[in-house]
């Protein structure tokens, strides 16, 4: 028994199938009731106002937008030194859902820094090097999209994603460099002295959890797609040679 | 590799296009600016350093496309391809004739052009030096972007796309060594970055490069 046996596409839709009502499921449970929690039975902060509960949002999208990266990654070089075609659709399959939390991210950012510190954007640290890991998100997905033989595609957005991560962390710390910035340094770390209090921990947690489900039944029911649009098109292909 | 660098070059002075295109290009834009952001000539010189860089980097993005492209098209390419030179050694010829005629003209240009946007003594210094440091980083980094979409259709688009987020790290550096030495402040660490960048990407890409020449021609 070895993980590798999932890369076959069978035992993979096998495993999956049955595990993603859950994971939806486990999601919608966590992230509602997270928010309900964090909406309705947390505090106002002292300068924030009620608009410290965009946090609810904002924290886990973030998260999850980088986190999707890294596992594009992960799944890349697993292609690229493996060639199993499930990694290589899972890479693809986690592209547009991690476009989207970090659309969501910078969306709920803009939300949130228009009251606090009076503005919706700002050239700052954080917020532009996240606005570049979308423009690297949306230059992965259209390399995807233009490319039309599938495995050669695959192999040039592995290569792409691999590159693309150097840069993406060289251009973290450069424009750190940069411009000194207006958002907050990291309070959930498990060794800073001063973190975010437990009121809100504990909720934003839930939520943190609710949205690794979401990410992972959203991949595991988009890369079932791929494995599913694959088959019908060697399908076609097979039904045309029959016909010819 | 001598002998693909000088065809390439002779190609891009002989047979029209790429050389004197992002030249005049990179012109264009620099006459451009002061009619959208106005002519007062102490804006111009705060921002010329960044523009001219900004621009610079547009005018290597628009001949990138030809490095591979022509080459794809005449059937060249699988040639190169068979040739006892490594596709690694191929791209980093191919990058190193796309600078010397693109980045080194470009690095030129920028001093007379920086009298139009009325730059003050010591910025043309580092803005010739860090041009001069900066886009063989982008050259090498654009070649990997020819090389990931030869064979597309449509692929210049793809091109710039894919590209220019690759960019942004030589750009930032680069343009923040030459404001700085404009302004008189210490430029030392953004100049040492860049040229760790160029250094690192010189060294690197290639393979990169290569890698995806060899899926592409496949």
């Amino acid at each position: 028994m070895s993980i590798w046996e999932y890369a076959n596409p069978k035992k993979f839709i096998a495993t999956t199938t049955p595990v993603i009502p859950w994971a939806f499921g486990g999601a919608g449970v966590c992230i509602l009731g997270g928010l309900a929690w964090g909406f309705f039975l947390t505090p106002e902060a002292d300068k924030f106002g009620s608009s410290v509960k965009i946090i609810f949002v904002h924290v886990p999208s973030a998260m999850m937008a980088i986190n999707a990266w890294a596992m594009m990654l992960v799944a890349s070089l697993v292609w690229l030194i493996r060639r199993h075609h499930v990694s290589a659709l899972a890479a693809k399959a986690a592209a547009p859902v991690g476009l989207t939390m970090t659309l969501i991210a910078l969306f709920t950012g803009a939300v949130w820094g228009q009251p606090m510190w009076g503005t919706w954007w700002a050239w700052d640290p954080r917020l532009t090097s996240f606005l570049i890991l979308g423009l690297f998100y949306l230059g992965y997905i259209a390399l995807w999209e233009a490319i039309a033989d599938p495995d050669q595609a695959a192999d040039l957005t592995s290569v792409l994603c691999l590159v693309g991560s150097v840069f993406a962390i060289l251009s973290r710390y450069a424009v750190n460099f940069w411009n000194q910035g207006l958002h907050q340094g990291a309070t959930l770390s498990m060794d800073a002295e001063e973190n975010i209090a437990d009121v809100y921990w504990l909720p934003l947690l839930v939520c943190i959890a609710g949205f690794i489900l979401l990410f992972l039944a959203l991949v595991l029911m988009r890369t079932g797609t791929e494995i599913r649009v694959r088959r019908l098109r060697a399908l076609e292909r097979q039904a045309q040679r029959a016909v010819a | 590799m001598k002998a693909l660098l000088l065809r390439d070059l002779r190609l891009a002075v002989r047979a029209g296009g790429g050389f004197g295109l992002s030249l005049a290009f990179f012109l264009i834009v620099i006459v451009l600016i002061p009619f959208g952001v106005g002519p007062e000539s102490a804006i111009l010189a705060r921002i010329g350093p960044g523009i001219l860089w900004v621009a610079a980097l547009l005018a290597t993005l628009l001949s990138l496309d030809r490095q591979f492209a022509l080459d794809h098209e005449d059937g060249a390419l699988p040639l190169i391809a068979t040739s006892p030179l490594p596709l690694e050694g191929v791209a980093l010829a191919k990058a190193l004739a796309h600078w010397l005629t693109t980045g080194l003209p470009l690095t030129l240009a920028a001093a007379p052009l920086g009298v139009l946007l009325n730059l003050q003594g010591p910025a043309y210094g580092w803005l010739v030096l860090t041009l001069a440091l900066g886009t063989p980083a982008l050259s090498v980094i654009g070649t990997f972007g020819a090389a990931l979409t030869v064979g597309l259709r449509r692929g210049g688009l793809l091109l710039s796309l894919l590209v220019l987020p690759l960019y942004v790290p030589t750009l930032i550096f680069g343009a923040e060594a030459a404001r700085r030495g404009a302004e008189g402040l210490a430029a030392t660490t953004p100049l040492l970055m860049l040229s760790g960048i160029t250094a690192g990407s010189l060294a690197l890409l290639p393979f990169a490069a290569g890698a995806v020449l060899r899926i592409n021609l496949r």
